[in-house]
């Protein structure tokens, strides 16, 4: 890996580590993020959240919060019903015969998760606001509560919907059950494993917030606020609110992460911006931390009996799963996508298995909605196959790497179409995993683990061969499966008559460094000087459109569309070049931003010398129109799969449990990078928030649905020294399928790192019989696994 | 609720500012004079991305009264930088790749600065554990004691400190 360069030191941009231009502001502290903002007149609201898991709201007594100084309003479920807004916040991922129990912006008359809205208070200042909130006083009747989706569906269990008796939301199935059932009958061998994928809490450092600011004058509501994806906001809160979309600009300014968490509707933008159409004011709202992690959607949340058959040979025959997708007290906006395509799509991973079947039963729990987080779905279904891959491997008495590589889709392959109706693109699943062990030095690992056996210290090797999928759309499968929008994008690359550009993407960066990279592939595009190129995401007046960033879309998507509007941009300039040369289009050349005359290189004019005719526009051919821009809307014609392999060394220590990680090789094919320093900052943060799955985080509630990890001394996340250096390298597999030959690479960790870690420490505990151990491993959980099997000798947990 | 009138330097500016007793620090800087590079992100001195300097040592804003920092010199990411020309920090950080989404960033300088005082020639486990006080969740954290690494080259020693 080169060390980051200026943007000048580099004779094309695409491939190259250009520092970051988003950096500067950044660093100063100039960088304007939502909170930072404070328009004259601003107010603040705070929101009263519901202290139980599962209550009926009897009474609402607001008297005394009214009467506090610098108290302007309190609104409860009644004042919203009053108002002409709907209320509701609706799923925008449909299944079959799915129960859509209503989700109000308020509760009601009953609370389904601790931490759901019951009642606003805005005041003059955060701190009076907040008091406002505690001297409402609200009666509950608190009702039997039940978190756990397998829990949830026991005879027993307290109904959390009348829609859903059951508390199932939905059953839904992949794959063929007969062929599966019958391989699964003729095969030599099976291996099954019960796996929990436990609740995380995104946690992105910045918490939630939203200013929404109505001006009466204009009829207008202005938003900013922390979103991955402003247009589909702006959609959420205009069904939400009964506002005229074209009414209503949505911003988002600097936005401090994501993961996922910000690219659902929640209760609380909306009544913001619900409260400002009210008091037609400005009005502020963000989440403190404990807020956040009661109210900000969960992450995966699915408990799994996963079958694997092989033959003694090693090859796998079937794979069969049963899952429970935990959704929490209501639909959210995408809750019901993961735990169906998003995950179980993607059960197979890099190998070539002829029989899958899958069946899922989508839960209502008393918790906090579940809703994407970083790989939403990928990484579930990674974990599942890569255990079984290695539990398999295991039962034969196979070296895991063997059994992954028979069993491989070879690079010969592609595209390659899954027993889950998947058209892998293009991969070459031996080249990462030959290359991590050559980085890893595995043969010499065995031997050091044998070594240490001997003394007594288990070493443990835990390997994952991933794959994903990115780049959603097209547009027309995602309606085929479900989806309620289209998973396009738009981009629109201007020429200004001064010779610079502006590109604007529908995508939103958080953090990526969007604006680098797109600049980087326009430059090349158009041969214009990279420091000539503005970009702009995030503001629904700016950017015609768009679908956001989330799913490791945005260069797949979004720089495909700024591809293709700058090379449309190309096609119309040529038209002006060659009638100002007086050529036909056809004898002209375009390179480094000049068009010349083929075999007459002397003849020429620069894109900018276009630009400037093409808005002077005195001189143009006929039917040419002035201006020099294009927009496009890019709808990908599939899916991509990156892919790679993760190899991880731990040393597990008996007494204490303790997992030491001593060692991270991680080698990831993302097709063609634009630029690697990025592309490797992505790697590490994703592998930071993988291993936290593997070693440390995960919700915790009680049997009344109250939320134990309530806040950061809670909830364990990943800290410095935590986490070891990483070891990463690439290979370069593009993909067919967009004109960048990219894919994605922002949740390869968060998919690759979890089964490695699991792979890896039940590797060390094989002495002790151990074949899993359900995360996070943490201490004491490690600790009680080998106290319980060194209990009984032999014995698998 | 009664007010406090008290006194704050920041990156050597005076201020006077009537504050409640219950007012933290991170909001008297933020709301009440405009120093927002310090961000908010949790209430319990858990993430570290409002870490300030406080008379020099390095403290999270989110859990000091500001009250309590009467008569304080106070210096945030604003007072890094010097004349427009980049603190070693602010340079490395660029360079290494040190952020993403950049709200912890000024708090993890802060509390990097604090660190290379008392510590001019940090090696990778005595940063990783002298950061185990600020969070990232974009970064896995690589690239940021890499930037320590190479703000503390730069510093070439404590003289260059400050």
């Amino acid at each position: 890996m080169p060390d980051s360069i200026e943007a000048g030191q580099a004779e094309k941009l695409q491939g190259s580590p250009v520092e970051r231009r988003e950096d500067p502001e950044l660093l100063t502290g100039e960088a304007t993020f939502t909170d930072d903002m404070e328009p004259r007149g601003t107010v603040h609201m705070a929101v009263l959240r519901s202290q139980y898991g599962h209550a009926r709201i009897e009474s609402i007594d607001t008297s005394a919060a009214e009467e506090l100084d610098g108290v302007l309003a309190v609104y409860t479920a009644d004042d919203v019903a009053a108002s002409e807004a709907p209320g509701q916040i609706e799923p925008i991922w449909l299944l079959p015969d799915l129960k859509r129990p209503p989700y109000p912006m308020l509760a009601r008359d009953k609370a389904r998760y601790q931490g759901q809205p019951v009642a606003v208070a805005v005041a003059d200042d955060r701190y009076r606001a907040s008091d406002a909130v505690d001297a409402i006083d609200v009666t509950y009747d608190r009702l039997e509560a039940v978190t756990g989706a397998r829990e949830a569906t026991d005879e027993d269990a307290p109904t959390i919907h009348e829609e859903a008796p059951e508390n199932v939301a939905a059953e839904w199935d992949v794959g063929d059950e007969e062929a599966t059932d019958e391989a699964f009958e003729n095969a030599d061998r099976t291996v099954s494993v019960d796996l929990v994928n436990q609740r995380l809490l995104p946690t992105a450092m910045e918490p939630r917030v939203t200013l929404a600011n109505y001006r009466p004058s204009a009829d207008e509501l202005v938003v900013h606020m922390g979103t991955q994806c402003p247009h589909l906001h702006r959609r959420f809160m205009a069904d939400m609110l009964d506002f005229p979309e074209q009414k209503m600009r949505v911003i988002a300014p600097e936005v401090g992460g994501g993961f996922g968490s910000k690219d659902s509707a929640h209760p609380d933008e909306a009544l913001t911006a619900w409260c400002s159409l009210q008091l037609e004011r400005p009005v502020k709202w963000q989440a403190t931390r404990t807020e956040a992690y009661a109210s900000t959607g969960h992450g995966r949340g699915q408990e799994t009996t996963a079958e694997i058959a092989v033959d003694e040979d090693g090859s796998i025959q079937a794979l069969r799963v049963e899952t429970y997708g935990d959704l929490g007290g209501y639909l959210s906006t995408w809750g019901p996508l993961m735990p169906a395509h998003g995950y179980a799509l993607m059960l197979p991973g890099q190998y070539d298995v002829e029989n899958v079947y899958c069946e899922v039963t989508e839960v209502f729990t008393n918790a906090t909605p579940t809703e994407p987080y970083r790989g939403a779905g990928r990484p579930e279904a990674s974990y599942v196959i890569e255990r079984l891959a290695t539990l398999a491997a295991r039962e034969l008495d196979m070296d895991p790497v063997e059994f992954r590589r028979k069993n491989f889709i070879s690079r010969d392959d592609f595209p390659h179409e899954t027993a889950t109706g998947l058209l892998y693109d293009s991969g070459d699943y031996d080249k990462t995993l030959d290359r991590a062990i050559e980085m890893a030095d595995l043969e010499a690992l065995r031997e050091k683990q044998a070594d240490l056996r001997e003394e007594g210290r288990y070493l443990g090797i835990g390997i994952s061969c991933y794959n994903e999928s990115c780049g959603y759309g097209p547009s027309e499968i995602i309606g085929q499966i479900g989806g309620q929008l289209g998973l396009y994008e738009n981009g629109v690359v201007r020429f200004h008559p001064s010779g610079s550009v502006t590109v604007y993407c529908g995508t939103s960066g958080h953090g990526q460094g969007h604006e680098t990279t797109y600049a980087q592939i326009v430059a090349d595009e158009l041969g214009v000087d990279y420091d000539d190129i503005e970009v702009i995401e995030g503001d629904t007046d700016e950017v015609p459109m768009g679908m956001g960033t989330y799913g490791s879309r945005s260069v797949s998507v979004g720089g495909s569309a700024i591809v293709e509007a700058s090379r449309e941009v190309v096609e119309k300039a040529g038209t002006i070049a060659a009638h100002h040369l007086e050529v036909s289009e056809e004898d002209l050349e375009f390179e480094d931003g000049e068009f010349q005359i083929t075999g007459a290189p002397a003849r020429s004019m620069t894109i900018q010398e276009v630009a400037r005719e093409a808005y002077l526009a005195h001189d143009l051919p006929d039917g040419t129109s002035p201006g020099l821009e294009a927009t496009n809307f890019y709808d990908p014609e599939n899916l991509v799969f990156p892919f790679g392999t993760h190899i991880v060394v731990v040393e597990v220590d008996p007494d204490t449990g303790e997992v030491d990680i001593e060692r991270y090789v991680a080698v990831d094919d993302c097709g063609n990078q634009i630029n690697p320093k990025i592309v490797e900052g992505q790697v590490h943060g994703a592998i930071a928030q993988g291993l936290g799955q593997g070693l440390f985080e995960g919700v915790e509630y009680d049997e009344n649905g109250t939320l134990l990890t309530g806040s950061m001394q809670d909830y364990t996340l990943p800290k410095a020294f935590q986490v070891p250096e990483y070891e990463t390298d690439h290979t370069v597999t593009p993909s067919p399928h967009n004109p960048l030959g990219a894919k994605g690479i922002g949740e390869a960790g968060t998919i690759a790192a979890p089964p490695a870690v699991v792979n890896a420490v039940t590797d060390a505990l094989q002495p002790f019989g151990i074949d899993h151990i359900d995360m996070p491993l943490t201490d004491e959980t490690v600790w009680q696994a080998i106290q319980h099997a060194t209990a009984e000798p032999g014995g698998a947990d | 609720m009664t007010h406090h009138d008290i006194e704050l330097s920041v990156n050597g500016t005076e201020h006077e500012l009537s504050v409640e007793p219950r007012t933290l620090l991170a909001h008297a800087l933020r709301d009440e004079l405009g120093y927002t590079g310090t961000n908010v992100g949790c209430e319990t001195t858990m993430c570290g991305a409002c870490t300030v300097l406080l008379d020099g040592d390095a403290v999270k804003s989110c859990t000091v009264l500001a009250v309590q920092a009467d008569g304080a010199e106070v210096k945030t990411v604003e007072g890094l930088s010097d004349d427009g020309e980049f603190h070693p920090l602010q340079k490395s950080f660029q360079k290494e790749h040190g952020l993403q989404c950049g709200y912890c960033t000024p708090g993890m300088m802060m509390t990097a600065l604090d660190v290379l005082e008392d510590n001019p020639d940090p090696d990778d486990a005595e940063i990783r554990e002298a950061l185990e006080g600020n969070i990232c969740r974009c970064t896995g954290y690589q690239n940021i004691i890499n930037a320590v690494k190479s703000a503390a080259d730069d510093m070439g020693g404590v003289s260059g400190a400050d």
